[in-house]
């Protein structure tokens, strides 16, 4: 018998019991979709993740002023300035497994140009930064050490900034006012997107460090620094970099045993270990859902199989008698629950697919639904027909055509 | 001329737990190509096992069945479908239509099994039913058909694909006596086309038709007439 022919009677036989085979197909239907949804968000959230880790750059540590709870936050909201650019050497110079550390301030200003003007973030910076976070200048040039030494009023833009001060035109060369006071534009920084938090990482302007703590922030000393970005040598070294510059600190600012540290630090490489694991669990999860029901689908595909083989040994007689070899029994069954399995696999991969992309546009990820997971969806899906149809289809195909025949 | 049937000494013993039955009990007979023969007897007297049995639905206990002169005992299960398939048609008292499924469908189905193209498939089916005298009845469902409508139709299946004998086990049992005539009518113009009939009844103006009797008494032949 051909294919053709048994597929037609496998669609006819499920057409007949339209709504037993949609509540058949419908473990299918959650499990692929699960199958579909849990790799969209899990491979959504590890492009996330590791967009954020490149945007950020990567061994990071970042030095904070101000105390910590035991939990990890940060209590003190700037409020308390107790790093110095001293400190920002001595981490450089001592620690062994950093290899550089940038300070930073930041404060907020206006900005304005001609006729233009932007409210915007100020950062006091070092070159170390750009080098740091892989930051480079698509237009003139990035932050000298000597633009800090010398507290030159020159600036870097941001593309946001860039965009809202001079629209399409090069700012390269021209003077822009910060509180006031003339800057001269020297590059134009890359852009970045999104910081972890959603910030928008371009809505920024850098000048030298000096020039900011001299000109345009309030600090109670002229060395006072907000933050402090470190770089360990290498991933490894990480937890390392961080216990040297915890103990340089704590000599440094007379932090004894049970005194509560006037500084806190934070391992970026941690908190986005966090978020990944977190991702995979909720991808752990929908596996768990979508292998339970793949499972249960696929028993209650066996099951109906079984009473459809029973309703049917009259019909199966008949078609014995008239001809049919015990394989072409065994095929139309199996077809029939691999057809089940595989409508309810496809309508599977549609909900999950929609599913994803909803879930992806909330949270603003790429959805990401590839040619191998759907693949993966539908093989599998067939698989559970063949398997779970198997002794069904074979219980058909071993009836005894006389006792099939009788059958009442 | 050869026999297309020849059995000899056939026995079938039904076991039931620990209890035997002995439905046929040493049958032994021949049939020419073109017979037409009436098998009668008693209720429970071996008439449909032995329909079973020369229809390879079944297998004796012993004895030899040999079918066109290939002995079938030893045949396997494909083969014997195969048989069934290209060799026999089968009409039933109880007409074994596929439910929901159009005439020329059920006509249709030996086809499929002997793996005849579609289109080919159609042309067989529909001069079949013309054949029956249903033209014009093809798209009807069994429920939308009378019982000798039906009959016809499971008779257009039993010689859509030629076989050379056509096997019926009571096939006026479920008609009335004028519908039962018809049918005989169709099964004698069969029979003088060449096909070799044998069928079963309990009806002596059925078994009428036949140009030869066969009768069963307890699983053993006790008459056999032209
Ligand atoms: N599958 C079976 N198992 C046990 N006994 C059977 C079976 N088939 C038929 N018989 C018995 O064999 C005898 C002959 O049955 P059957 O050939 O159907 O008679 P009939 O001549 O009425 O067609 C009956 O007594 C019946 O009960
Ligand atoms: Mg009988």
């Amino acid at each position: 018998m051909d294919f053709l022919q048994t597929l037609k009677i496998a669609l006819r036989a499920l057409r007949t019991n339209k709504m037993r085979s949609f509540l058949t197909m419908l473990g299918i239907i959650i499990g692929i979709a699960a199958v579909i949804a849990m790799m969209a968000v899990g491979s959504g959230a590890r492009h996330v993740i590791s967009q954020q880790i490149s945007s950020i750059g990567s061994n990071i540590i970042l030095v904070l002023p101000g105390s910590t709870t035991s939990g990890g936050l940060r209590t003190g909201t700037g409020g308390a300035q107790t790093l110095t650019s001293d400190d920002v050497k001595a981490i450089m110079a001592e620690c062994p497994s950093v290899e550089t550390a940038a300070p930073s301030t930041r404060s907020s200003a206006l900005l304005v140009y001609g006729n233009m003007n932007w409210s915007t973030v100020v950062m006091g910076t070092t070159p170390e930064l750009f080098t740091i976070r892989e930051w480079g200048v698509v237009a003139g040039r990035s932050m000298e050490q000597q633009d800090v030494d010398s507290a030159a009023k020159v600036c870097l833009l941001g593309q946001t900034v860039a965009e809202n001060l001079f629209g399409s035109s090069d700012p390269v060369g021209k003077i822009i006012r910060i509180k006031k006071i003339p800057f001269t534009v020297v590059g134009l920084l890359d852009r970045k997107g999104q910081s972890p938090q959603g910030q928008d990482q371009d809505d920024a302007v850098f000048v030298p460090l000096r020039t900011a703590q001299r000109n345009l922030v309030r600090t109670q000393t002229p060395n006072m620094v907000g933050a402090v970005m470190v770089k360990a040598r290498n991933e490894e070294l990480l937890g390392k970099a961080e216990a040297e510059i915890k103990s340089l600190l704590d000599q440094r600012h007379r932090i004894t045993n049970g005194k509560e540290p006037d500084y806190s630090t934070r391992n970026l490489s941690e908190i986005l270990a966090v978020a990944e694991q977190s991702s995979r669990a909720m991808s752990l999860l929908l596996g768990a859902v979508a292998s339970i029901s793949l499972i249960v689908g696929g028993i209650g595909i066996m099951n109906i199989m079984l009473v459809s083989v029973t309703e049917r040994t009259r019909e199966i007689g008949i078609r014995m008698a008239i001809g049919a070899r015990r394989n072409d029994i065994l095929l139309q069954f199996l077809t029939e629950a691999v057809l089940l399995t595989m409508i309810g696999g496809i309508t599977g991969i549609i909900l999950g697919a929609v599913g994803a992309t909803v879930v992806s546009s909330l949270l603003s990820w790429p959805t990401l639904i590839s040619v191998e997971s759907v693949s993966i969806a539908f093989i599998f899906s067939a698989a559970v027909g063949i398997f779970f149809g198997f002794y069904p289809a074979r219980k058909a195909a071993s009836l005894n055509p006389i006792d099939a025949l009788r059958y009442e | 001329m050869s026999d297309v049937i020849a059995l000899t000494d056939i026995r079938r013993v039904f076991i039931m737990g620990d209890q035997q039955f002995a439905a046929l009990k040493g049958v032994t007979f021949s049939v020419s190509p073109g017979e037409f023969v009436a098998i009668m007897g008693a209720s429970g007297s071996g008439k449909s096992t032995c329909m079973n049995i020369l229809g390879c639905l079944d297998l004796p206990t012993s004895g030899r069945y040999l079918l066109d002169g290939v002995d079938v005992g030893g045949l396997p299960g494909d083969k014997l479908a195969e048989i069934r398939n290209r060799r026999l048609g089968f009409v039933f008292q109880g007409f074994n239509l596929l439910a929901r499924t159009a005439a020329v469908e059920n006509v249709e189905l030996p086809l499929i099994y002997a793996g005849v193209p579609a289109r080919e498939r159609r042309t067989r089916a529909l001069a079949a039913l013309e054949m029956v005298g249903l033209a014009g009845k093809e798209n009807n469902h069994p429920s939308q058909l009378s019982g000798g409508q039906q009959q016809r139709v499971a008779i257009a299946r039993a010689l859509v694909n030629e076989p050379a004998v056509i096997l019926a086990d009571e096939p006026t049992g479920n008609l009335d006596s004028s519908t039962s005539e018809e049918i005989m009518g169709l099964f004698t113009t069969l029979n003088r086309q060449g096909i070799t009939i044998i069928m079963v009844t309990h009806e002596p103006d059925v078994a009428a038709y036949a140009g030869r009797r066969i009768t069963f008494r307890d699983g053993l032949i006790i008459g056999d007439t032209n």
